[in-house]
């Protein structure tokens, strides 16, 4: 996916001028998730849950050329294809090597943010290949021709009425359509594809080393559906997503579960163990592409290395206030809200993804939704400070900064300052800052006096 | 009690925009027997650089607060997030540096001092029958975990806590985000003043948050009484 953050505040500002309606979606959705998530982890002893799950993480991510030739071990020996990618263009060459030896004419594939980043879509479409999202929201955005704007809804920022109107153009529904009716249209199109695919996709939520067994969480079944009925089955597997014993499953599953949506489990649990054996049902052909794109580069990074704990719950996202007003589309590459402004800086680059981290008033509602304990305000801080120190702030705010630090490094400044913000001329660095302040609030009234002047008539009532 | 003493840190936004939030600090800590300072030469914390980047600068005026409290034995700011900065992030901007440690054991937030130090928990009944809308800042909230402080002290002089589904939400000030990225700051002020519930007073420990709300308020034609906390405590101890 070609990355457009660096238009982050003009596509912010554009969308909540010129679709008011993503506002209402978005902040309705997340606010249910939001409270569902509260719900569920006041049922258990979260904070312990949260520890575990990071050291655990913590674990695999410092032993992980060890634990990843485990994982590739027991795949072979369960007769699964393995292959490792470093991004787009080695995960292409596995997709066309399929796609031509076994003349693949269509495609489900199951909600995967790993394949948006790969660009998998675009790629089996130049080949002529049919592709089929199977996910419901993710069925919709592919109709619509639009992104993901959250981790895990996709279509977070359609309105009931936009889908009512997607469906009566595209299937002919009546622009009334119950949810569950226009939920049934989508299904019979995916029926079909699901039993004509040639070749499933999907990513995977975990990969347990020692089995060599993929999880895959999910609510509507599709994913199992995409994963079975395919002769051939394709998992993309970001690098990050090892767990050392199958045993760990029992904490990482309920916990994804409860950060995602507050679900105690996901309705579908699937552990896939590779192709069919004789006698048995499924995919003749199983292939894990293990995909780095960037992540361990961002291992080697001292002070960035703990978005590789990230999940993709999406849990950040709906605690996020910035988040809320916007969806993910202004973020402009596949991971958008809190987890994405300190990921996408490391997976792209900082030039790339400069607004990112300056997206978040450092609230820190992320930081106590995250089950892996991500230190999401410090790591934007920490991009922050390396974008300065990069001199990529604009001309404005480097000159701001350098009034300011003048301004509040003498207190005769200060005093001055003070004056002139009660009357005489501001320093002219400063306009700039004071126009976009009054422009959407009302104009900055100060205290008929300042405090350290009545500090003195304090003193001397008070008689002391 | 008599013996304690604390230096009054005004923060730089609340002098000049919310003094009488200084005064009613001052005179508040003065009834209840605390001495006070206001050691001269106190500018800004430094948190605006901080939060946007810029730390070099930031480190500078973290230097010379430490300087200027230097002596004091008890910091005291009417504001969460400048506590905050002082507590945990002069520590991590000048990491090896005992005094910063030292330094942030002695900082607190104006409600957190009175309830946690002086263990004040009843200042009178000035705010008998007042509604109150109590804005929770983020740092006040989450960095500090300055939650019931403020509640336990305005509901303890008569005052009611509406509740407010959006309380303990951002307000979308954020230092340098309010004018970066100023349609979402907005927006999420928004959020914030359309599920206020009909109070008489909205209130909160940080002036910055404030003076987004009141701000916005202005433009949107609302029109409620914004206080700092401070002022509250005041008219809750004087009536």
């Amino acid at each position: 996916m070609r990355a457009k953050a660096r238009f982050y505040p003009k596509e912010a500002a554009r969308l909540l001028q010129e679709r008011p309606g993503v506002r209402e979606a978005v902040t309705g959705a997340t606010l249910h998730f939001e409270r569902n998530r509260l719900r569920a982890y006041a049922e258990v002893p979260i904070e312990e849950w949260r520890e575990r799950a990071k050291a655990v993480k913590d674990h695999v991510l410092s032993h992980l050329d060890r634990y990843l030739e485990e994982a590739e071990r027991r795949l072979l020996e369960k007769g699964v294809r393995v292959h490792w990618a470093e991004g787009p263009e080695e995960a292409h060459q596995v997709l066309l090597e399929i796609v031509r030896r076994r003349g693949v004419r269509r495609a489900v594939k199951a909600k995967s943010m790993l394949t948006e980043e790969l660009g998998v879509n675009p790629f089996l479409e130049s080949l002529g290949v049919e592709v089929f999202e199977t996910d419901l929201g993710e069925y919709l955005i592919q109709l619509l021709g639009e992104p993901p704007s959250h981790i895990v809804g996709p279509a977070i920022h359609l309105s009931l009425e936009e889908i009512r109107r997607l469906f009566h153009e595209r299937f002919g529904t009546p622009l009334e359509a119950s949810p569950e009716a226009l939920a049934g249209v989508a299904r019979k199109v995916l029926r079909e594809a699901f039993l004509t695919a040639d070749l499933g996709i999907s990513g995977a939520n975990f990969l347990v080393a020692e089995t060599g067994t993929l999880a895959l969480m999910e609510n509507e079944g599709n994913i199992r559906l995409s994963t079975s009925l395919p002769r051939v089955h394709v998992a993309f597997v970001g690098l990050e997503k090892l767990l050392p014993r199958l045993s760990d499953l029992a904490l990482f599953l309920p916990l994804t579960a409860r950060a995602a949506t507050g679900q105690r489990l996901s309705t579908y649990v699937s552990l896939l163990g590779g192709p069919a054996k004789e006698g048995e049902e499924g995919p003749e052909e199983v292939h894990v592409v293990l995909v780095d794109h960037g992540r361990t580069a961002l291992l080697a990074d001292p002070e960035a290395w703990e978005t590789l704990r990230c999940l993709r719950c999406g849990a950040c996202l709906n605690a996020c206030p910035v988040y809320r007003q916007t969806g993910g589309h202004p973020y402009g590459y596949v991971y958008s809200g809190p987890i994405g402004a300190v990921l996408d800086p490391g997976l792209l680059s900082l030039e790339e993804a400069y607004p990112l981290p300056y997206a978040s008033t450092l609230c820190g509602a992320c930081y106590e939704a995250c089950p892996v304990k991500i230190p999401i305000p410090s790591l934007l801080l920490t991009w922050r400070h390396r974008a300065v120190a990069q001199g990529l702030s604009p001309t404005w705010e480097k000159a701001a900064l350098k009034a300011y630090r003048k301004v509040m490094e003498s207190p005769a400044l200060y005093r001055l300052f003070s004056k002139a913000l009660r009357g005489l001329p501001l320093p002219q660095d400063l306009l700039p800052l004071l126009r976009a302040w009054t422009e959407g609030r009302g104009s900055l009234r100060p205290s008929p006096r300042p405090f350290h002047e009545l500090w003195w008539e304090l003193e001397e009532k008070d008689g002391r | 009690m008599g013996e304690m003493r604390v230096a009054l840190f005004i923060t730089c936004l609340a002098d000049q925009f919310y003094a009488e939030a200084g005064v009613a600090a001052v005179r508040l800590l003065r009834a209840l027997g605390v001495e006070v300072d206001f050691p001269e030469g106190q500018t800004c914390c430094g948190q605006p650089a901080f939060n946007a980047g810029h730390w070099e600068e930031a480190r500078t005026l973290a230097r010379r607060t430490l300087r200027v409290f230097q002596e004091a034995e008890y910091v005291v700011l009417p504001s969460g997030s400048c506590a905050s900065m002082l507590r945990n992030h002069y520590p991590e901007l000048l990491p090896g540096s005992r005094e910063a440690l030292a330094f942030s054991e002695k900082v607190y937030e104006l409600s957190q001092f009175l309830v946690r130090v002086l263990g004040v928990e009843r200042l009178g009944e000035g705010l008998k029958g007042v509604r109150v809308a109590y804005h929770h800042g983020c740092h006040a909230l989450r960095e500090l975990g300055v939650r019931e402080e403020p509640l336990t002290l305005l509901t303890n002089a008569g005052a009611e806590i509406l509740p407010w589904e959006a309380a303990e939400e951002c307000c979308g000030f954020g230092g340098l985000f309010s004018v970066k990225l100023p349609e979402v700051s907005l927006a999420m002020a928004d959020r914030k003043l359309s599920t206020l519930p009909e109070a008489q007073v909205l209130t909160s420990t940080d002036a910055g948050c404030l003076l987004h709300l009141s701000g916005r308020m202005a433009k949107r034609g609302a029109n409620l009484r914004v206080a700092p906390l401070a002022t509250l405590l005041w008219e809750a101890y004087a009536g």
